[in-house]
């Protein structure tokens, strides 16, 4: 069985099909990424792979671990073990990371049947994944990426996805937004993550990410279809050649 | 045939004091005044949202002349201090057996204002601010009787808080009552006020609390109105706030059937004012906030913040005034009034009015009014979080965020664990 299976996926947003028959396998322990240029569906993708509201599927099915994805609910999908890191993490004052990271850690330690961690337990857990993305105690402390910069947001994201521990995760365009001492360090991160009983989808505009985390296999995706598939060289190729040749071979 | 006035018809009880020349006149022409007024109605324009014609047709009965109801514990629902003085009022009136007010330190006077009349009322003669415009401070001027004396001798600091506890209780009779505190805080003097407000029962308190801040003087002032599903509250706040002198006040309002707190608040100069609060509301509550904020002398500041929480049909007002006079020039205003709607039955009506004469001033104001936002929503939900859990850590972020204008560390925790316990009995309510 396959971790996620997803045939011939077709949603739209607002009435307009994005996706137009999406056909991804992706087995534990394999990293793809997903390379398109802008308007591609890229985030639509993972936007229908998490649940979002206002991204309807109109046909076609996803299997995650051999269950239906589209039937749960977007918190239903975390639990199980599907996670997201967004390109642009919202910033919610209020309420403090900690706060926020404990919430969701028992929620899916709970749902697994693991049992919630006690604050000690969890403070003590928190700072180990913590400390290797250079994340201190008063970043922590702060409200959810209020104030945080890019580079904080997106090692959040990384923290998030170390803590919650997803068999299946989607990274939406990590690198945007990062210079290279911080790409490093996210992809440090993304790369202690990977792991035989674990999969990824890293969604990307360039191949610069692509040399710090170094995919199994690389689409590329064009109008709402993966035109073209091959191993790591595909995004080299596309780096040198440009999308133009590639999606002009596919309208020809 | 002229209409009976609701509260002075029928009103014969002896009232405390009585017999005494200034006294006598002092309720007489108040309840002439209310005679003439009449409960205010909606065509007024400082109570165009909040319509007290259920009140109206309530038919209450005066608590003194109904003393048929017991009251032997303080409930729950009070703002949880660990270690306060308390000054219990049952049904408006002063309870010494609940109130435990041992060992205030010298220069502090705590008691009751009936107890000051029955001692000689000529000491009060004068206390009492003219509320001619507010008709229903002047009923309550009308039936003075008793409530809180409190008063802080100049440079004394309070070394706890002082929580001033309202306890309403009605039995098949609906009662009202008309408490009247003064709170006198000396030149340089140092204090936190608590006021919890909670009962049972169909009830009506219609409270006047009248605030003096010295010279100087840094006044904490803290508010919880809690009251039972069928109570009505009415509470008039006026406040003079003298030069240098610093008063930090918060209004929690999560109870009642009906209520509105009003404050008027004048400054003085270099004072700094901070006039915060929230509002948590279900079902069919009415809930109204309305603020005035005199800057009647030059270099003070003032801040306002009010944040909001309405479910199911709940109603929420607010209405905050700004006054900057000529003269008073260099006032620094800021005021924010925030709701959050999370029904489609909720309303809120938000006035927030500046009116500045004085052309060298930094004032704003801003009103806001929406529900939960989607994307907040769907990180959280992202992140394994169940939505009614994902609602509930928003919500509470966002009446946090107006928590934290307590200046003084103890409240500002009890009065979260307020907040926590209301959004707990949500979640319960819809799970």
């Amino acid at each position: 069985m396959s971790l996620i299976e997803i045939r011939d996926l077709h949603a739209t947003v607002d009435g307009k099909e994005i996706l137009k028959g999406i056909d991804l396998t992706i087995e534990a322990g394999e990293v793809h990424a997903i390379m398109g240029p802008n308007g591609s569906g890229k985030s639509t993708l993972s936007y229908v792979l998490a649940g979002r509201d206002g991204y309807e599927v109109t046909s076609g099915q996803v299997l995650f671990d051999g269950e239906d994805l589209l039937e749960m609910e977007a918190d239903e999908r975390a639990r199980s073990g599907l996670f997201l890191a967004f390109q642009y993490p919202v910033e919610i004052p209020g309420v403090a990371t900690t706060t926020f990271l404990k919430t969701a850690v028992n929620a899916v330690r709970e749902h697994r049947g693991e049992g919630a961690l006690d604050a000690m337990q969890f403070l003590k857990f928190v700072r180990e994944k913590a400390g290797a993305l250079n994340i201190n105690d008063d970043m922590l402390r702060r409200a959810l990426n209020v104030g945080f910069s890019g580079g904080e947001k997106k090692r959040n994201e990384v923290l998030q996805m170390a803590v919650l521990e997803p068999k299946f995760a989607v990274l939406d365009e990590t690198d945007s937004g990062l210079d290279i001492d911080a790409l490093k360090i996210v992809a440090d991160g993304v790369n202690a993550l990977r792991g035989a009983e674990r999969g990824m989808l890293v969604i990307t505009h360039y191949q610069r990410l692509l040399d710090y985390i170094v995919p199994d296999h690389v689409h590329i995706l064009a109008g709402g279809k993966i035109i073209q598939s091959g191993d790591k060289t595909l995004a080299l190729e596309l780096e040198e050649k440009g999308y133009a040749s590639f999606v002009g071979a596919e309208a020809a | 045939m002229a209409q009976p006035v609701p509260f002075l018809e029928d009103f014969d009880a002896v009232l405390p004091g009585a017999g005494t020349g200034w006294l006598d006149r002092l309720r007489a022409d108040a309840q002439e005044a209310f005679r003439k007024s009449g409960l205010p109605t909606p065509r007024i324009e400082a109570w165009k949202y909040t319509n007290l014609r259920r009140l109206a047709r309530t038919g209450f009965v005066a608590a003194e002349a109904n003393q048929t109801t017991e009251v032997t514990t303080v409930p729950e629902g009070i703002v949880a201090l660990e270690d306060a003085y308390v000054a219990v009022f049952v049904n408006g009136r002063f309870a010494p057996s609940l109130s435990s007010l041992d060992g205030l330190s010298e220069g502090v006077e705590a008691t009751s204002l009936a107890a000051k009349f029955s001692a000689g009322p000529t000491s009060l003669e004068g206390q009492f601010s003219d509320v001619t415009d507010l008709p229903m401070a002047t009923l309550n001027t009308g039936l003075l009787s008793d409530g809180l004396y409190l008063k802080l001798d100049d440079g004394v600091a309070l070394d706890k808080p002082l929580h001033l506890v309202s306890i309403g209780t009605a039995g098949e009779e609906p009662v009202s009552f008309h408490p009247r505190h003064l709170i006198v805080a000396g030149a340089g003097s140092v204090a936190t006020i608590v006021e919890s407000h909670v009962g049972s029962g169909a009830y009506f308190s219609n409270s006047v609390s009248e605030v003096s801040v010295g010279d100087g003087a840094v006044l904490n002032h803290y508010k919880l109105q809690n009251e039972g599903p069928e109570a009505y509250h009415l509470a008039a706040n006026l406040v003079r706030i003298a030069e240098r002198a610093v008063y930090d006040n918060f209004v929690l309002q999560v109870g009642g059937s009906l209520a509105r707190n009003e404050i008027r608040s004048e400054l003085g100069e270099r004072v700094e004012c901070r006039l915060n609060g929230a509002y948590l509301a279900c079902g069919e509550q009415h809930i109204d906030n309305t603020t005035f904020i005199d800057h009647a002398a030059p270099n003070s500041s003032s801040r306002e913040v009010y944040k909001g929480v309405l479910d199911e049909n709940a109603r929420g007002v607010f209405q905050g005034k700004i006054l900057v006079r000529q003269d008073s020039q260099k006032t620094d205003g800021h005021q924010l009034n925030k709701t959050l709607l999370l029904s489609p039955g909720t309303e809120i009506d938000t006035k927030p009015e500046l009116e500045i004469y004085a052309d060298d001033v930094k004032c704003s104001h801003g009103a806001t009014t929406g529900e939960l936002e989607e994307e907040l929503l769907f990180y959280l939900r992202a992140r394994g979080i169940d939505p009614q859990t994902a609602r509930g850590m928003l919500v509470a972020a966002y009446v946090g965020e107006a928590l934290d204008e307590i200046q003084a560390e103890a409240p500002r925790a009890a009065f979260q664990a307020v907040v926590d316990d209301w959004l707990e009995s949500r979640s319960e309510r819809q799970g």
